[in-house]
């Protein structure tokens, strides 16, 4: 089932969109080692500083998307960047794609005063189910990361074992292999 | 990672915003399948006749230590700090300006602060202070001065193993303090206890025994040569020669195994045949020097001065005049910057002189060890050869400076001109990621192994980053590299973080656009693929 965000809310999202942007990529570089975060949030250089690129040059237009009412289309090619990076550094699965998570509660607290002015509740919870879509897409960008990971590791073990047969002089001619590649 | 089932506010309380509780000398190494490399195979380490051959793995909580193992460490710190200058300079001067800081590709990467190059020396430093020095000998932990614990010794062991010796951060350290020699150093201090790893034990005892990293012996190698000779045949139509063992050749050709076993190296092996071939060129391989590749210079001086000699050896035994070294990485770095005072200088051989254009090569004038790049673009400039560079039309090229060649051997412009010679498209990644600012691939030094496949794929994020915005901006398609370690290993790199690009050597390039005399008509590249693909092309 496809949410849609109700236009009122949808307003004053976009209005605090520099806001919680900024606070949602400072939480997803908070989960590095404090001596590390400087450098991440701090080097804009792209090719310097490639994760904290990725993420903050791709925060804002996740946003969008989550707070119009179409489909993820530009979401999941950002999120899979992100999570790509995720899945190979040192966090366990419910680490690598917490930050997702995290911006119901940064939307929540920046929009606390209106909500509750406005009587809101059944408006957020549309938001909060469309960021549960984004936590399913970065679920699967997760897993195919790593079974991308698992699938080249199988793969260099088995082109090691064919050097050693080779190298063990049992002559298997070289081009089986290379044009099984 | 299966463990008990927690509701999602548990999990969410489990993680920690704050700064760690303990300093950085009191956060002990945890050892995640992925992220490290398992020990040497003790039958190689006892081959080597280095010390406490056993079976072990680092997760082991026993690592099975030698009784003394402290005072065997320190001893070999004290020893090193006498006959090295360079490694008592390197502990004293550093005065800690942070330029080398986040230029290490493993912390760009990973986020780990102990990965910056400064912190993972101070893992060293802090040592020495502690025993070598009068203020860390009376303040301790206040003069930054740490106790040498079996906790310090795994902790060198899992970081100065993620270390590919690059040397990125030695351009940016105003000290010129060499990085990769420290982690040497420290890798030769945790030999002395038996502490190795097993892809740099065993390509090392390999090399001894039959000449190269992988174990070939002479009639395996023969038959690989031939192989080649035959696969070239059946492309251009030509059949080459390919003297092996020749006593008077007038060069000895020497290249990395992997360009004879590997993929996609072997298609490099094709260009070599073949320009060798159409030069005329009096040569001859070796079965004994037939391997490039110094896995010594992972693991300590001693042995990197032996696998270097090897090579000499060789020169001597075939009586030829002078050396031209196929496209490897280390192996440059060991010829260039330690083989004179290891091994050299080589007075038995000649100064290099190219026999078809007549350039003396006065830079290897020591050495006697030409690049085959530097050969090459030397034909090239000189007219010597002839290149059809819309052959190489089905690929977008990009240019991977290996590390070695580039910051080592200062070899920066010869592979690009031959790149421009022999293809129509080229495209250079950004700046501060090329030439002297190359991003490592990742798995250098003896990293490139299967269960240390995650670690690898931090390592090399910034390179494959870079790779993918030349990919999206131009089409690149062809990542061209001259390193064997790099052959190997980027293609996974690319795999994981970039998708649809491939990866070779530059004289897989020049094999590709060179004419022959009496070739046929070539109908496709030396992988077999089509040339000319209408869909390869970038628009």
């Amino acid at each position: 089932m496809v949410y849609s965000v109700k236009a009122s809310l949808q307003e004053i999202l976009l209005r605090k969109k520099t806001s919680i942007v900024d606070k949602w990529v400072q939480r997803f570089l908070s989960y590095y080692p404090s001596e590390s975060m400087k450098f991440l949030s701090s080097q804009k250089d792209r090719f310097a500083n490639p994760v904290g690129y990725t993420i903050s040059s791709s925060a804002g237009a996740i946003f969008d998307e989550l707070v119009g009412d179409g489909d993820f289309l530009v979401t999941e090619l950002l999120l899979k960047d992100v999570v790509r990076i995720r899945a190979v550094q040192e966090f366990l699965p419910s680490q690598a794609i917490r930050f997702v998570f995290d911006l119901k509660e940064i939307m929540r607290s920046e929009i606390e005063k209106e909500a509750r002015e406005k009587g809101w509740r059944d408006e957020f919870s549309e938001v909060e189910s469309r960021i549960d879509g984004l936590a399913l897409i970065a679920f699967d960008s997760y897993m195919e990361s790593r079974e991308k990971l698992f699938k080249i590791r199988i793969d260099e073990v088995k082109a090691r074992s064919f050097q050693t047969i080779v190298a063990s002089g049992a002559g298997i001619n070289n081009r089986e292999k290379r044009n099984g590649d | 990672m299966a463990g008990p089932k927690l509701k999602p506010e548990e999990l969410a309380s489990k993680i920690k915003y704050n700064l760690p509780p303990n300093g950085w000398m009191d956060q002990p190494v945890e050892f995640r399948e992925g992220t490290f490399n398992y020990s040497g195979n003790p039958k190689n380490v006892e081959y080597l006749q280095l010390p406490n051959p056993r079976k072990w793995q680092p997760t082991d909580p026993d690592w099975q230590l030698p009784e003394n193992w402290k005072e065997i460490i320190l001893e070999g710190l004290r020893d090193r700090l006498h006959r090295f200058r360079s490694l008592q300079i390197f502990m004293d001067i550093c005065v800690r300006c942070g330029a080398c800081a986040d230029k290490c590709h493993f912390f760009i990467g990973s986020g780990d602060p102990k990965n910056m190059p400064v912190m993972r020396a101070e893992l060293l430093r802090a040592v020495y202070r502690k025993d070598f020095t009068l203020a860390g000998k009376i303040f301790g932990k206040y003069a930054g001065a740490r106790e040498l614990t079996l906790d310090v010794v795994k902790e060198w062991f899992y970081y100065f193993y993620q270390c590919t010796q690059c040397r990125r951060c030695s351009v940016f350290c105003p000290y010129g303090i060499d990085t990769a020699e420290i982690t040497l150093l420290v890798r030769e201090l945790l030999s002395l206890i038996g502490v190795n790893i097993d892809w740099i034990v065993t390509p090392v005892a390999n090399s001894f025994r039959t000449g190269n990293h992988l174990g070939i012996q002479p009639h395996g190698f023969k038959d690989s040569i031939d192989f080649a000779v035959d696969e070239l045949e059946s492309i251009t139509g030509v059949k080459v020669e390919a003297p092996i063992n020749k006593k008077g050749a007038e060069i000895l050709f020497i290249t990395p195994s992997a360009d004879y076993f590997g993929s996609p190296h072997y298609y490099t092996l094709l260009g070599y045949l073949a320009l060798f071939h159409e030069i005329g060129l009096d040569y001859t391989w070796s079965t004994y020097a037939s391997e490039g590749g110094n896995f010594g210079s992972f693991l300590s001086h001693d042995m990197m001065k032996s696998l270097n000699a090897k090579m000499y050896a060789e020169a001597r035994r075939l009586g030829v005049k002078w050396i031209l070294g196929g496209e490897c990485g280390h192996m440059w770095r060991v010829v260039h910057q330690y083989m004179n005072t290891l091994n050299g200088p080589a007075d038995f051989l000649e100064e290099p002189v190219s026999p078809v254009t007549g350039t003396k090569f006065g830079n290897a004038r020591s050495t006697k060890m030409v690049h085959i790049c530097e050969f090459t673009a030397d034909l090239i400039k000189n007219g010597k050869i002839k290149l059809d560079k819309s052959r190489n039309d089905n690929r977008r090229v990009t240019f991977h400076d290996s590390c070695n060649p580039a910051r080592a051997l200062g070899l920066i412009e010869e592979p690009r001109f031959i790149i421009r010679n022999a293809c129509n498209n080229f495209f250079e990644m950004p700046e501060n990621t090329i030439k002297e600012q190359t991003f490592c691939c990742g798995s250098g030094a003896g990293l490139g192994t299967d269960e240390n496949l995650e670690m690898r794929m931090r390592g090399g994020l910034p390179r494959a980053n870079a790779v993918k915005f030349v990919k999206e901006k131009h089409g690149v398609n062809f990542l061209g590299c001259i390193c064997a370690i790099d052959k190997a290993t980027l293609p996974p790199l690319m795999e994981y973080w970039v998708g649809g690009v491939d990866v070779g050597g530059v004289h897989e390039l020049v094999g590709n656009a060179l004419i022959m005399k009496g070739e046929k008509e070539r109908t496709t590249d030396l992988r077999g693929d089509p040339l000319h693909i209408e869909g390869n092309r970038h628009v």
